[in-house]
């Protein structure tokens, strides 16, 4: 059995699943639940100076659901903890003292001046908790209040509200990134110079999810109005993926610890982010669509799954997929793949013929002798894109196979065994010479 | 029914087999609609094939994948305008088509896991949701003065007419029951059309007016094809196969040896199913829908032992396998290879049947192999198949029939000129609703070209 066991800054768990800062952390009644279910940690849902805020007594959810009622996305516009400051303390301090193997991560949104941080930070470390969260990524109302991803678009609050966190704080200190930006680089790196100790993302992204098809308002609505909200769960997994992965491929950040948040519904998801950078994963959506039963599979997925390659811990797969991750100028220009359709396992619906003529490059055509359907590529128009392969109802039907040999009969051009990419490229203007 | 034929002599036909509530029971949906979560989740499982394989099998070419595509997205009046815009019939088919030949058996997903979309049950969701609200989706164009005749108030004929209707010729239909919708009111299993449907479909069918139902009328006796064809532009045979094929065995005619089409013509019309005189011991001679639906329904309404004995073997049997389990799921035995050799009495009541076991030759012929079989029967069925009634059908005219049925085009156009003809009364059809209601359709689209073209 491979080592679940997770040590993130110093900060032990005896699995790499954490309750992300949100709902199911909001009290010790939550917390003690998810911790007897077996999550290895949670980040406190966000504390913020008292009063505390408050919050809207109608709809803060929404989803959106297949018609088998699965939710594929949701959103939220809940706030910040509206319980008072010193209530979550004492309850903090209790839960780290009956579960001390956990990790327990105050997520922390204070406004923009030193003294706050000042005089809370301090407070918030000798409940006993093991680092820091700051929450720079909330996307409603907070952010109105110039806090949240208000802090977290602006790379310059950023640095200075993670200094003024770190000059108080004995221990880690993760800054929780808003996705609601243009490149997730610049506020990555901001945390690097204010002294982050890691990175966590991501928070959710603005969001309506639908219009009131009877009264045509936005929906949910409070009363008669509605405001936006954030979006999360599976559906936003490969958007955080990907800022994930560039943090983790970039020089500057690369260096970086991540924690990966962002539709992690089940063990692959969490080997989605573990492969592409992160230590290790943040869970909410998933719990308030499942409970927090679901973290059994996750890590006996995870378990299962290292064990298959041969992994001894979690650690031996943070960032194995990076490598492959590149721009896509160095994308191999000489590489040419071709679909393949198994005839014995081809069903005969068609959807592959029918989206690449309609759509992509005419090369599946379709036969019918007398009722007997016949899908079959021709390479001479296929590029290689992979809509069949996207759209086919059945597992490992059709496959993109590469030429290794001969001449692609699509351009007439043999097949180099020499890669070339578009920095080269002919047709590129600035191609290196 | 004639009553003379099913008399209580023997006790051993008798009333009330069952109390009243079992008979309920038994006659409930055969297959319960679905839920509106069944139907978005059976919706999402159609891949929406190209050149989809279940359209291909449809008689009457309805866009599977359209209208299910659109119960996913929850248009389901569009769903049912797809499905009624081709078979105006779609509700009535989508509880009586054999979907396990036809379309169902073509769907893709019979070789992912062996279990296709319930592509019937859908298209009964959809349909039932204009049905039941009221939805009316057709209107009639404007009056062409062109006025057709339609013999049959079956769902050739109407499909015929309502498609006429819409494209604004008047139609006459010609019944010749008290009611309208023919095998679908008279015939259909009472189980798969509950709560009157038959009826209520055609409402919404002729609530689009423009046409006039005569009922009463029978070819041969209060018209005939040649006053049809001068009084009308054009005129549309769906009289149906309005005789049954008989035995030709000597005593035929004795106590308890029946029509299975007019018992169950009875079956559909009578209120307290429990008052219908039920065998004990029944034997159902023919191995099509009829035998099956005959033998099925003794079996619901009380009868101990319900024998189906076909001819032939089985995988000839016109019977769907489906219909076969079906059969033989309600305890009805079914035996193969026998020939009806003669029937035995007491008193003028059928008491037995003795059976020809047969052979099948080389050729596909059937050869009696010198051994007898003899089933107790108190009720005979006789499920062998209909006729053509040719009164008024042919007289001064040069009506093409063939084994005597009407031969049609394509276009389900006759011999005759202004005359055209489908349903059961065509050559080569398969007896199915959905095929009469294809037949009717093409034949009224036939008939406004003919007639707006001057031809």
């Amino acid at each position: 059995m491979a080592d679940l066991s997770s040590n993130f800054l110093g900060i032990k768990s005896p699995n790499p699943f954490w309750l992300a800062s949100g709902p199911p952390a909001d009290k010790a009644y939550n917390v003690n639940r998810a911790f007897e279910a077996g999550w290895g940690g949670v980040s406190w849902k966000t504390l913020g100076e008292d009063p505390h805020i408050v919050n809207v007594n109608g709809p803060r959810y929404a989803s959106i659901m297949s018609n088998d009622r699965r939710v594929i996305g949701f959103n939220n516009i809940e706030l910040i903890t509206d319980r008072p400051f010193q209530v979550n303390l004492e309850e903090m301090r209790q839960v780290k003292r009956d579960w001390p193997d956990r990790a327990l991560i105050a997520s922390v949104m204070f406004p923009m001046n030193e003294a706050s941080w000042a005089k809370l930070v301090p407070i918030i470390e000798d409940a006993g908790v093991d680092g820091f969260e700051l929450n720079f990524g909330c996307p409603h109302g907070m952010s109105e209040r110039g806090m949240g991803a208000a802090v977290g678009q602006v790379p310059e609050y950023i640095k200075q509200a993670t200094e003024w966190c770190k000059k108080y704080a004995t221990t880690p200190v993760i800054v929780k990134l808003t996705p609601n930006i243009t490149d997730v680089l610049y506020p990555a790196e901001a945390c690097l110079e204010g002294g982050a100790d890691a990175v966590s993302l991501i928070n959710t992204i603005n969001s309506i999810m639908r219009v009131d098809y009877d009264n045509l308002t936005m929906f949910p609505t409070t009363g008669d109005m509605g405001s936006h909200g954030g979006y999360c769960g599976e559906a936003v997994k490969p958007i955080a993926l990907h800022m994930v992965a560039e943090i983790a491929r970039n020089d500057k950040t690369k260096n970086l610890p991540i924690s990966g948040i962002g539709g992690v519904t089940t063990w692959k998801d969490a080997v989605d982010f573990i492969a592409l950078g992160a230590s290790n994963v943040q869970v909410c959506t998933a719990a308030m669509v499942y409970g927090f039963k679901i973290v059994e599979d996750m890590k006996t997925g995870l378990n299962n799954f290292l064990d298959e390659k041969g992994m001894n811990s979690v650690q031996e797969l943070v960032g194995k997929a990076v490598p492959s991750v590149t721009d896509w100028k160095y994308l191999n220009l000489n590489h040419v793949d071709k679909a393949v359709i198994d005839q014995d396992k081809c069903i005969k619906c068609g959807r592959c013929h029918i989206v690449c003529e309609d759509t992509a490059h005419q090369a599946i055509e379709y036969s019918n002798n007398g009722g007997d359907r016949v899908f079959t590529v021709n390479d001479d128009e296929c590029v290689g894109c992979n809509l069949c392969v996207s759209v086919c109802p059945v597992v490992d039907c059709i496959s993109m196979v590469a030429m290794t040999t001969g001449t692609d009969p699509r351009t007439g051009k043999a097949i180099s065994p020499k890669a070339s990419d578009w920095t080269t490229h002919p047709n590129n203007p600035l191609k290196v010479s | 029914m004639n009553d003379k034929k099913l008399t209580n002599e023997a006790m051993n036909i008798k009333p009330h087999r069952l109390s009243k509530q079992e008979i309920e029971d038994n006659f409930t949906d055969l297959h319960p609609p679905l839920s509106a979560i069944e139907a978005l989740i059976e919706a999402d499982r159609c891949y929406f094939c190209y050149d989809a394989p279940c359209t291909k099998a449809c008689p009457s070419d309805i866009d599977v994948p359209g209208f299910i595509q659109s119960i996913q997205s929850d248009n389901l009046t569009g769903a049912a305008d797809k499905i009624l815009s081709e078979n105006i019939f779609g509700g009535m088919c989508a509880r009586d088509c054999p979907t396990e030949e036809l379309c169902q058996q073509a769907c893709v997903r019979n070789d992912h896991e062996k279990k296709p979309v319930e592509i019937g049950l859908l298209q009964r969701y959809a349909t039932d949701s204009v049905l039941n609200n009221g939805v009316q989706l057709f209107s009639r164009e404007e009056d062409t003065g062109k006025s057709i005749a339609v013999v049959g108030a079956g769902p050739a004929g109407i499909s015929c007419a309502h498609r006429l209707a819409v494209l604004g010729h008047k139609i006459t239909v010609y019944e010749s029951k008290d009611k309208l919708g023919g095998l679908n009111e008279y015939g259909i299993a009472a189980y798969k059309t509950i709560n009157d449907f038959a009826q209520q479909e055609l409402a919404y069918i002729l609530d689009i007016g423009g046409i006039t139902i005569k009922t009463g009328m029978q070819l041969g006796k209060q018209i005939n094809l040649e006053d049809l064809q001068q009084q009308y532009d054009a005129v549309f045979l769906g009289c149906g196969l309005a005789t049954v094929n008989q035995l030709n065995l000597d005593n035929e005619n004795i106590s308890g040896v029946i029509d299975a089409v007019e018992y169950i013509a009875n079956l559909r019309q009578t209120s307290n199913k429990d008052e219908l005189m039920v065998g004990k011991n029944i034997v159902v001679i023919g191995g099509g829908m009829t035998a099956i639906d005959i033998a099925v329904q003794s079996k619901l309404l009380g009868a101990e032992q319900v024998t189906i004995a076909y001819r032939r073997s089985k995988n000839i049997m016109a019977a769907s396998e489906y219909e076969q389990a079906l059969a033989k799921k309600h305890d009805v035995q079914i035996q193969y290879n026998v020939s009806p050799k003669r029937l035995l009495s007491a008193d003028s009541n059928v008491t037995a049947m003795e059976f020809d076991i047969m052979q099948s030759q080389n050729d596909g012929s059937l050869m009696a192999s010198g051994e007898n079989i003899t089933l107790k029967a108190d009720v005979v069925f006789k499920a062998i198949g209909q006729k053509l009634v040719t009164e008024g059908l042919i007289e001064n005219n040069s009506l093409q029939l063939k084994k005597g049925r009407i031969v049609v085009d394509e276009h389900r156009k006759t011999s005759l000129a202004k005359v055209w003809a489908g349903g059961d009364c065509v050559l080569d059809g398969d007896n199915l609703t959905v095929s009469a209601v294809q037949d009717g359709k093409l034949a009224a689209i036939s008939i406004n070209e003919t007639l707006t073209q001057g031809a």
